[in-house]
């Protein structure tokens, strides 16, 4: 049998102390309460590591980049051993045939109980030929590697939504990999890339509780992304007042104002950046004086400037803005009423006076 | 058959009485607050997307932005309990109620009647008719202008409100599935604003149509929606 969490932590040098810290965060950052401490606990100390392979499929690798930097300190030691990642081709030192025989070892001795970790997403124009994994097509390895996992996390913009290489006129026809996969659980974790305690605190709870989080419609675990940039945002009193930046050197912007103005995609966006922030919750985007861009939104990409609150509406043509739309919308009718009036108060006089014996 | 019954009613009721029976009260009652409702929703719904100039001094000092949003959600509820209330009272109310909501296209007198009432505008007809509810051509640009916007309005509206009250909320249980249907949040913001902008073209049509129509067609149309009377003028 596989070392428990706990064994490979204390063999780590980990004291008991840590881990039980480690424990009752891993509990608060999901939201559990300090109950789940013990069960958390509980469950690392007698659960089998559940093996993960992490492919790379079209991506930056900024979803990985994330994730090592996960905050805590011994979240990163914890979770790199929690994990039993048996394979990652950026992490592992293995290359090679040597390393792809790993995939093969651990689909064969763990049928149906292992995670496959998704960063990236497989092109499928060209037969897949525009990312190439060990000499074949990445989307042939991903549905092999599937076909017998338990669940299936998709990491990033990418794997959840496209991301960048999806963005219009997408020519490799990058596909998110609910797309291209059915009939497993998938977790979606957007974010280009997602908050490194997101990451870690999803695999924690598939971990300890032997189950696939809570989903919402579109398949993103709730607690961490059941809410808006916007609702949890430490500038949402002067939204609320009016008080905006309306230029990025103006009054506004210095006194922190809120960035709405400024196209802040906060209103619009999901994800638990205004309330765990970044690098071990430093600071986040808004903070820094920049608002959000929307990045774990679906296409993000294609939906006009980062910059504008009413953005561009592309589907119609030409790009336009509801407003641009809208105004020279009502614009036209208005003109053509007055157009209408006229003709009609002419009509109106003409018959009433120029020829009334004509009429009836 | 709807605007063939019509029409031999107003010929009918034309040549023995001046004036017919044609809005019930709960009918006007809704016409007003709906326009009224129409026109809060579409001023602060303007200035949510585009806010006013910001505020000076402390933030404490202001809930500029709360109020134009609780006037938003305040009209927004009206307008929706509203179009409820007219949709029962197109089941109970008379037939000129369900006017709005059914548009008789398999009746090829109707579409004849709507070719009619297109060249009237068109200045291609000297004598106008006479109708009792709406003339077709208002029947169908009813319908598709305000029938179904104000629905697609309300969906898209309770589906953005689902958002601030919470996943799980009644409004997102039931109207949340629109945002990823139309792509997401920001995409559903853009068409309830374009929406709106549709719908206060309408409201231009229909002010002037109303009042044109008032002036030089053969019924009364204002007045109509004030007591509910049709008067015909010869």
């Amino acid at each position: 049998m596989t070392e428990t969490f706990y064994e490979v932590l204390r063999r780590q040098g980990i004291t008991r102390r840590s881990f039980l810290k480690f424990c009752s965060l891993t509990a608060t950052s999901l939201g559990l309460g300090s109950a789940a401490a013990p069960r958390i606990a509980h469950a690392l100390e007698t659960k089998a590591r559940t093996p993960v392979i992490w492919l790379h499929g079209l991506e930056c690798t900024c979803c990985s980049e994330s994730f090592i930097r996960s905050a805590h300190p011994l979240t990163k030691d914890v979770v790199l051993s929690m994990l039993s990642l048996d394979y990652d081709d950026t992490l592992m030192a293995a290359a090679g045939h040597q390393a792809e025989a790993i995939i093969e070892a651990v689909k064969k001795k763990y049928k149906g109980n292992y995670i496959v970790a998704v960063e990236g997403n497989p092109p499928l124009n060209e037969d897949g030929m525009f990312c190439i994994h060990g000499g074949r097509p990445f989307v042939e390895i991903l549905k092999e590697t599937c076909a017998d996992a338990k669940a299936i996390i998709s990491w990033g913009a990418c794997a959840s939504y496209g991301c960048v290489q999806a963005a219009k006129p997408n020519p490799t026809r990058a596909t998110p990999v609910h797309k291209v996969i059915s009939g497993k659980p998938i977790i979606n974790v957007p974010g280009c890339p997602p908050i490194a305690e997101v990451m870690t605190g999803v695999v924690t709870y598939m971990l300890t509780f032997d189950r696939i989080p809570e989903l919402d419609r579109q398949g993103r675990p709730k607690m961490f992304y059941g809410q808006r940039i916007h609702d949890k945002c430490y500038r949402r009193g002067h939204f609320d007042a009016g008080q905006f930046a309306e230029a990025w050197d103006d009054e506004g912007a210095r006194k922190g104002y809120c960035l709405y103005k400024m196209g802040c995609k906060g209103p619009t966006t999901y994800n638990a950046c205004s309330s765990m922030r970044w690098n071990g919750g430093v600071s986040w985007p808004v903070q820094s004086g920049h608002g959000c861009i929307g990045c774990s939104e679906e296409g993000f990409w294609d939906k006009g400037s980062f910059y504008d609150r009413v953005t561009s509406i592309t589907p119609f043509g030409a790009e336009a803005t509801a407003d641009s739309i809208g105004k020279a919308a009502a614009g036209t009718v208005g003109a053509a009423i007055a157009a209408h009036a006229a003709v009609s108060a002419l009509a109106r006089a003409r018959k009433s006076h120029g020829q009334p014996d004509k009429e009836n | 058959m709807l605007s063939q019954q019509d029409m031999l009613e107003a010929e009918r009721h034309g040549k023995q009485v001046r004036s017919i029976y044609v809005y019930e009260a709960p009918v006007r009652l809704w016409h007003w607050l709906n326009a009224l409702a129409m026109v809060v929703l579409a001023v602060t719904g303007y200035f949510v997307g585009q806010p006013l100039p910001t505020q000076p001094g402390e933030a404490a000092t202001h809930f500029l932005m709360g109020y134009i949003r609780f006037a938003h959600f305040a009209a927004a509820y009206i307008f929706a309990v509203g179009l409820l209330g007219r949709t029962y009272w197109a089941f109970v109310g008379n037939h000129h109620a369900r006017q709005i909501f059914r548009l008789p296209i398999t009746n090829p007198q109707w579409w004849s009647e709507v070719f009619f009432e297109l060249r009237w505008y068109l200045f291609l007809e000297k004598t106008p008719k006479k109708y009792v509810g709406h003339n077709p051509m208002a029947q169908l640009m009813m319908f598709f202008f305000f029938t179904i916007l104000a629905v697609g309005m309300v969906f898209t509206g309770f589906a953005l409100y689902g958002e601030g009250a919470g996943v799980g909320n009644w409004q997102d249980r039931l109207f949340g599935w629109v945002i990823p249907l139309l792509g997401g949040s920001l995409q559903v913001h853009g068409l309830h604003r374009l929406g709106m902008w549709i719908m206060m073209s309408f409201v231009l049509v229909h002010v002037y149509a109303a009042v044109r129509e008032d002036i030089m067609s053969r019924q009364s149309l204002i007045s109509t929606m004030v007591s509910g009377w049709r008067m015909f003028k010869d």
